[in-house]
């Protein structure tokens, strides 16, 4: 089922995630900041589909570039000021976070390249793999399902909370 | 039941076109390449080609509702009015503002444009006639037009103009609003059939009349209801187009675009419109089932039937405000869709469905 060699798609795919990746911390315009970070997002998505994970990219797009990107704009766009472009935002402690990322990559890549036994399924992937994510949602996984339903839903009631304003 | 093979099906006219591109020889993945090289060329021609016909009958249906002529001067009641209208527009002047965000005023008319053709990946024009049956269909096409969302945005900020800002604002609070409505409608069908592949959600509906999902009482009607108002809050149109809203914002989001960058806007509305009544057709109304006539034929007369009610919608009732529109969506349009939903999926479980 897995190739052995990266694909073109992938190495594409992956040069613009590094590259949007490092555009979302480095650049001074935050709203070109989140266009990075939409970019980076989706080009994940495209990594889910090389997978042969089309639910999972469908499900990537409408959730982080269709919901969480979009809401962080509409949050960029309704600060006061913000639209004045003459404002650059400046990254405060830049040593400090290059260090912990280095340790997190470096990290990283040695455990991957250490590990020397994956466990892998090697059965071929279902005819109708989103049936199957559903069922197993509903049967197998059904308690983790309903406790992150519970927590988004006690997240969104709390914002409601938050941010309405007392009639008085 | 299926009918019988009507006169006029296109689906052999590109098995033939593949055996005469294989004939050539060429290494498989190059052959991949040109064919969906030439797929996504027709595509694009046919939906070009409507959305010039979208935009003169919108005129035509506009005038016709306030008693006047529409266009008249070009060809029979001025039928090549809007081709005109496009020359004239690629050949504008492109006005550019010196304050704009060069990167962001510039990508977002593109990315406008692409997600608006990019759902006909998964839209059966006819019987054999889709370019690729995703098994994530209606789910894949819900997904790349929230990059249409995007495109509002970011021409909102890129303009650095207040109306636009606002247009954007106001888009994307709506869209945001609306989605859910509209996919809690989908679900429903999706919910039936048991698939999300475009062509699986047809294939449910062939025969009898009564099997189109519109008819299937009680949560088949109320379902369209939903889903084509919340796809007219989807496509920006009126009622709901306060992002444009050209009394108040003057333009919203496009103020600052002319020529090409403008009528890509323009046409991307036009597609979108399509879309959200090809949906409608896929889901509720039978795809390309019909008797006679060949099944793109049927495709196209009940697309065109729906972006005819659309058409009505937007010339015969006024805009909403924007509060009436967000209380709309958020205290009646998710309520019903949800009971609806919960009602659908009882009587599937209990079987009293056919």
């Amino acid at each position: 089922m897995m190739e052995s060699q990266p694909s073109i798609a992938f190495w594409l795919l992956a040069i613009v995630i590094l590259t949007s990746g490092f555009m979302v911390v480095s650049l001074r315009n935050i709203f070109h900041c989140a266009l990075n970070l939409i970019m980076c997002l989706f080009s994940v998505a495209g990594i889910f589909i090389l997978l042969g994970a089309e639910f999972l990219a469908a499900a990537q797009v409408l959730i982080y570039v269709g919901a969480v990107a979009i809401l962080m704009i509409f949050a960029i766009m309704l600060t006061s000021e913000i639209s004045n472009r003459r404002i650059v935002q400046t990254t405060e402690n830049k040593s400090v976070a290059l260090f912990i990322s280095v340790i997190f990559a470096l990290s990283s890549v040695f455990l991957i390249m250490g590990t020397k036994i994956w466990r892998m399924s090697d059965q071929a992937l279902p005819e109708n793999n989103t049936l199957t994510i559903g069922k197993y949602l509903m049967t197998e996984y059904m308690l983790p399902f309903e406790v992150v339903s519970v927590l988004l839903l006690a997240a969104m009631i709390g914002a409601i909370v938050l941010a309405r304003k007392e009639a008085s | 039941m299926s009918y019988p093979l009507a006169f006029g099906e296109l689906h052999g006219l590109f098995g033939w076109l593949y055996e005469l591109l294989e004939s050539t020889g060429l290494p498989q993945p190059w052959l991949d390449v040109v064919r969906y090289a030439m797929l996504g060329a027709m595509v694009f021609g046919v939906l070009s080609l409507l959305a010039l016909f979208l935009v003169w009958w919108e005129r035509k249906i506009a005038a016709h509702i306030q008693q006047r002529f529409g266009p008249m001067r070009h060809g029979w009641h001025g039928w090549y009015q809007t081709v005109v209208d496009a020359v004239k527009l690629l050949t504008k002047e492109d006005i550019l503002v010196d304050t704009r965000d060069k990167f962001v005023f510039f990508w977002a008319p593109v990315i406008c444009f692409v997600a608006a053709f990019l759902a006909y990946v998964s839209i059966p024009f006819g019987e054999g006639l889709i370019v690729s049956d995703l098994n994530i269909g209606i789910l894949y096409v819900i997904a790349i037009t929230t990059f249409t969302i995007l495109s509002l945005l970011m021409a909102g900020w890129g303009s650095n103009n207040k109306y636009a800002l606002l247009g954007g604002i106001r888009s994307a609070a709506q869209v945001i609003s609306y989605e859910i409505p509209m996919v809690a409608s989908i679900l429903v069908v999706v919910l039936f059939v048991g698939s999300l592949s475009m062509v699986d959600i047809v294939n449910s509906q062939s025969g009898w009349i009564t099997n189109w999902f519109v008819f299937r009482l009680p949560f088949g009607p109320i379902a369209f209801l939903t889903y084509i108002v919340a796809a007219t809050a989807e496509a920006n149109r009126t009622p709901f187009d306060i992002p444009e809203a050209e009394q108040e914002l003057v333009a919203g989001y496009n103020i600052e675009y002319s020529g090409m960058k403008f009528a890509m806007f323009f046409l991307a509305e036009f597609v979108n419109g399509f879309t959200v009544s090809a949906i409608a057709v896929t889901l509720f109304f039978g795809g390309w089932h019909g008797p006679f006539l060949p099944s793109w034929v049927w495709f196209l007369l009940k697309t065109f039937a729906v972006v005819f009610l659309l058409m009505m919608f937007r010339w015969t009732y006024p805009r909403l405000r924007v509060d009436q529109l967000m209380e709309f969506a958020w205290k009646f349009m998710v309520p019903v869709t949800f009971a609806n939903l919960i009602l659908a999926a009882w009587m599937k479980y209990a079987g009293w469905y056919w």
